[in-house]
Parts: C-alpha cells; structure tokens; sequence
C-alpha cells in the first residue's frame, strides 16, 4: 500500500481528499488527511458577521462529516515535515510516512508582525474580522458603538480574500446608514497600495466607490506601529492616523510547521510552480490553496479551480506522466459593495477583471465589474455552494477551471 | 513602448517611465531619474541599496518585497523610507532601472 497524505482539511485540503477519493485505486492508496481542529470554518461568512446577518451557526460545520469515509481523518497537530525523509511528525510524536504529500495548511493572520498591534488595545477598540473570534468581538462592540473615528487598514500583501476589506467598508458604510449614524462616522481605508486594490482596473471602479460612500482613501501607508494608548496608528514616513475603533488586516502568513520544515518563504508561503502546483522543493511535494506562494488570489474559489488541475497532476505523477500546466491563476469574486448589491471579478494571472457577463455572454446572469443586485445573491448562494458542491469537490455549474474570455468585454 | 531623453542618454521606457532595457541603465541616468523622483543627491546610502536591488533582481528575477529588505540587514525600512520617501521600493526600483515590483493579489 502506497501512502498519499494531505496536510490541512481547510477548503483546498477536503476538496482534495473527496477529487482523490474517487480517481485514485483503493488498493494501491491510502488517503490520510491531517488537521488540527474540529471545525470547519467558512471563511467567506466572517465577513457579515460584524453585521449580525450571519450568526456563528452560519459558518460553522465539523470537518469529519466532508471527509469521505475511506480516507483516514486524523485530528493532531503537525509539528514537521521531514521532507528528505518523507515523514511528517505529528506534535504527540506520531510518525507518517508518505509517498506523496500535499500541503493545503492555508495562511492565517499574525498580529504580533505590527509592533504594538497586539496589545492592550486588542479586541477592545482594535479588531479583525479574519478569524471567528475577532469577528465575533467586532460585533459586540459594534453593538453599542455610537460613532467617532472609524479606520479600516490593511497591513500588507498578501492577505487571503484581497476584496475582502473593502467590501468591510461597503458593509460598514451602509450598517451605520441603517442604524442611523453614518453622519458621526468618519470612515477611513488605509492601504499599503498605491489605489484601493492591486488590479489597475478594479482599483478605479472601486475607488470611485469609496469616493462615493465618503470613505477617505489613504494609499501608499506602509505601517510601522500601532499605539494603543493614545489610539493612533503610524506609517514608516511618520504619517499618523487617529482612530476611534480600527479594524486591521494583520500580515497574513503561512503556518508555523511550514517555517519549522524549511519550507516556506519569509511568509512561510511554500514555493510552488506557478501552473502545475507541485512544490519547487521536491517532486513528491505539491501545494494547494493559501499554503501557495503564487501570485494567485488566496481564495476558496482559487482553490477549487486547482484542484482540478492537481487531482489531474497527482494521477500523471503516480502513472509516471508529464504533469499538465493548466492552472492558469484563474479567480472569481463577489465583492460585496452594501445596500443589498455586489460586484463580481473574473480575472487569472495575465487577464485583467474587465466588463461583461458571466457565465454566458450577454444574458449572464451576472454582470462582470458592474454592481447589481443579482451579484450580491450570488454572493448569499455561493455559501450553500460552498458546504455543498465546493467542499466535495463537485463542479460548480457553468464555471470553467481555465477562465474563459466569452462575454468579457476584452 | 516610448522613448526618452535624459542625461544625454536615449532610454527605452513604459509608461510608468520605468526602463525597459536594463543594458541601458547607468549612474548618470540614475542621479537623473532620483532628480525626476525629488531626491536631489543619491548619497553613499542610496547607492547602497540601488545596488543590493541590482544584484537582488540578476540573481532572483524578481524586487525584494520591503519585508525582505529588512531581512537583509542592508537597510531597516525606516531608513528605507527616508531614503526614498513616499514609496521606497517604487522610486529606487526606477532610479536602479529595474522593474516596477508588482504587489501581489
Ligand atoms: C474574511 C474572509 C472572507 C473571505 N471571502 C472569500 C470569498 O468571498 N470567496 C472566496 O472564494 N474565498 C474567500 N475567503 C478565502 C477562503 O476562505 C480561503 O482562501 C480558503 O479557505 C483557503 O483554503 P485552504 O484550504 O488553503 O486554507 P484553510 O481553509 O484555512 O485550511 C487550512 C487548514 O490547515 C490546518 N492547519 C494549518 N496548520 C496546521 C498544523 N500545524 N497542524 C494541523 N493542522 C493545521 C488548519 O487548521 C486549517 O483547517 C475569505 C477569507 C476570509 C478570512
């Protein structure tokens, strides 16, 4: 019997096991996949927390019931790789052997990068919306909250979700509309970029955005620390911000086992080949999701699309074939913009998000670059798609792997 | 692609008048470009970190991200930024002729 061990049952890890489930030979392969923790996540819905339109129950699911019944699920920590010997050990001591390995262990947030970030300030006037517990506090707080200085920043690329803050700003803006209050909020979107978002053309619509909703645009912030005590936050060119609540987007970083194997970059992000996503490390390696260290979005619907293209690779690789190099950085993402509307992106690693319609030229039914309502239910649908279609590693209905070019407007 | 005149030289640049040919690039066009960027003297300092990018870019194909600049131990970034204000790594990677570094999504 031949081991095949995936590390992380996150997004991109349990989609792996239920691809492999079904095109490897049972009795040739073991499947063993390898997390930490009971829950699984969805990360997506963090972001409506805050709001209060989606409760804890929303986004919670254990991991056990999407992983298939003929994979082995083991919930312990990775301490290491040992990748020249093709082991990884578990932190109470297990060994696994493998003989092929794919890590899927994702990117979390790391608030102890930004001096003073962590302090005394945290959870109580400063607060992030990336894991359940912050996202859960934010909301408390934004509960009562009467008004004043309200700060979104973003620390540095590259984040999971790179929309994700901005649609926060959307969302933000049009809660305090409801509850009454806009007009004592002054909002403010910090960035590290040069414009709202990395993509040229995005970062022009979505900038107009921010104009629009009077939410000030302070490009170009490389932060150096926060301050707690006097609630200001500073750039390295001594630019300071004051804030009265700030919601940050801590530096984003592969997990801890990557560093501790010697397989990470300064981010413990995990060197990988761009299209083929076997690790640049070794041949046995191959990466998937947030884990990468590709210059693709690190979102769920990235991973999907690759894991189409590494289920096919994992199957060359075994039968002794050329890999293909087919993912091409494919992305599609509902960016939230309030008011019940939302925007969605197209794009890969060469195609820019331009205009159109997606899936199907001109009758869509969504509308590429262009705020609509029905964008924003696709937003709401894409959760049950998540739990049901996503996770199993089924496909998602009229949405190709390589991105298409039909209805955009190119 | 355009053209362009400076320090009596004849460049190739893009639109973000960043050089697109780095066999182009010299230290008289280097003080040029620094002017253009409002950095009227490139001190021993400046050169020190155009270099390190030079040799960072020919070995790796790619810029250094800030984080990877303080790792380095050549420049910590708040001298980085008082070197190139407002948007170190975007001005002293036109002034060293290299590529303007693309953030990642
Ligand atoms: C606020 C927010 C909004 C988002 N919105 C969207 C969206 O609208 N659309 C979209 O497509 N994506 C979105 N995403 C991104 C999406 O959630 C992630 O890209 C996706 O979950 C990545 O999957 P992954 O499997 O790579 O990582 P994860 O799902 O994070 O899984 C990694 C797993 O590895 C495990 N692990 C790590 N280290 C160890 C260890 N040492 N030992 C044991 N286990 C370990 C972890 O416990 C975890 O379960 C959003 C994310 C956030 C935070």
């Amino acid at each position: 019997m031949k081991n095949l061990l995936i590390l992380g049952a996150g997004t991109a890890g349990t989609m792996m096991a239920n691809h492999l489930k079904r095109k490897l030979n049972k009795k040739e392969w073991k499947i063993t996949i390898v997390d930490q923790h009971k829950t699984h996540y969805y990360q997506p819905g963090f972001l409506f927390i805050p709001f209060d339109t989606y409760k804890e129950k929303d986004v919670i699911k254990t991991k056990k019931q999407f992983i298939p019944n003929s994979v082995e699920y083991i919930e312990k920590a990775i301490e290491i790789i040992e990748h020249d010997k093709n082991i990884v050990i578990l932190k109470d001591g297990t060994n696994l052997s493998y003989d092929i390995l794919i890590i899927a262990t994702g990117s979390k947030i790391v608030p102890t990068e930004t001096d003073g970030l962590a302090g005394e300030g945290w959870q109580k006037d400063v607060f992030d919306f990336y894991t359940i517990e912050g996202a859960t506090a934010l909301r408390d707080k934004l509960k009562n909250w009467q008004g004043g200085k309200f700060v979104i920043h973003l620390t540095e690329m590259p984040i999971k979700c790179p929309v994700a803050p901005l649609e926060f700003s959307f969302l933000a803006d049009a809660f305090f509309h409801k509850k009454g209050i806009r007009e004592k909020v002054e909002m403010t979107y910090i960035t590290p970029l040069s414009g709202a978002f990395t993509k040229q053309n995005c970062s022009n619509v979505l900038g107009y955005l921010l104009e629009d909703k009077k939410i000030n645009l302070i490009p170009d912030f490389d932060v150096e620390l926060v301050n707690e005590k006097d609630n200001f936050i500073q750039s390295y060119d001594d630019q300071k911000i004051n804030y009265d609540l700030l919601v940050t987007i801590p530096t984003n970083m592969g997990d801890d086992v990557i560093e501790r194997s010697g397989l990470g970059d300064d981010l413990n992000f995990v060197p990988t080949h761009k299209h083929t996503l076997q690790s640049k490390k070794k041949e046995n390696i191959f990466v998937i999701g947030d884990a990468t260290d590709l210059p693709s979005s690190k979102a769920g619907s990235v991973a999907h699309f690759q894991a189409d293209v590494l289920t096919k690779n994992i199957k060359n690789f075994i039968n002794g074939k050329e890999l293909v190099k087919e993912f091409d950085g494919h992305a599609n993402c509902f960016i939230e913009s309030g008011f019940g509307k939302a925007f969605l992106i197209d794009f890969n690693y060469d195609v820019e998000p331009v205009e159109g319609t997606f899936p199907l030229p001109i009758i869509g039914p969504f509308s590429l670059l262009k705020e609509s309502r029905i964008n924003h239910m696709g937003k709401l649908v894409f959760r049950h798609i998540y739990w049901n279609m996503l996770l199993r590693g089924l496909p998602m209905p009229g949405i190709t792997t390589q991105m298409s070019k039909i209805g955009k407007k190119l | 692609m355009a053209t362009k005149e400076i320090a009596g030289n004849t460049i190739d640049v893009n639109e973000e008048g960043y050089l697109t040919n780095f066999g182009q690039w010299n230290e008289a066009i280097a003080e040029a470009i620094a002017i253009e960027e409002g950095i009227e003297k490139l001190s021993e300092r400046h050169w020190v970190v155009l270099k390190y990018l030079q040799d960072f870019y020919k070995e790796n194909g790619t810029m250094p991200t800030i984080r990877k600049m303080k790792k380095s131990g050549v420049v910590d970034t708040k001298e980085l930024y008082s070197l190139f204000p407002g948007g170190p790594l975007k001005k002293s990677s036109r002034i060293a002729g290299l590529k303007k570094p693309e953030s990642c999504i």
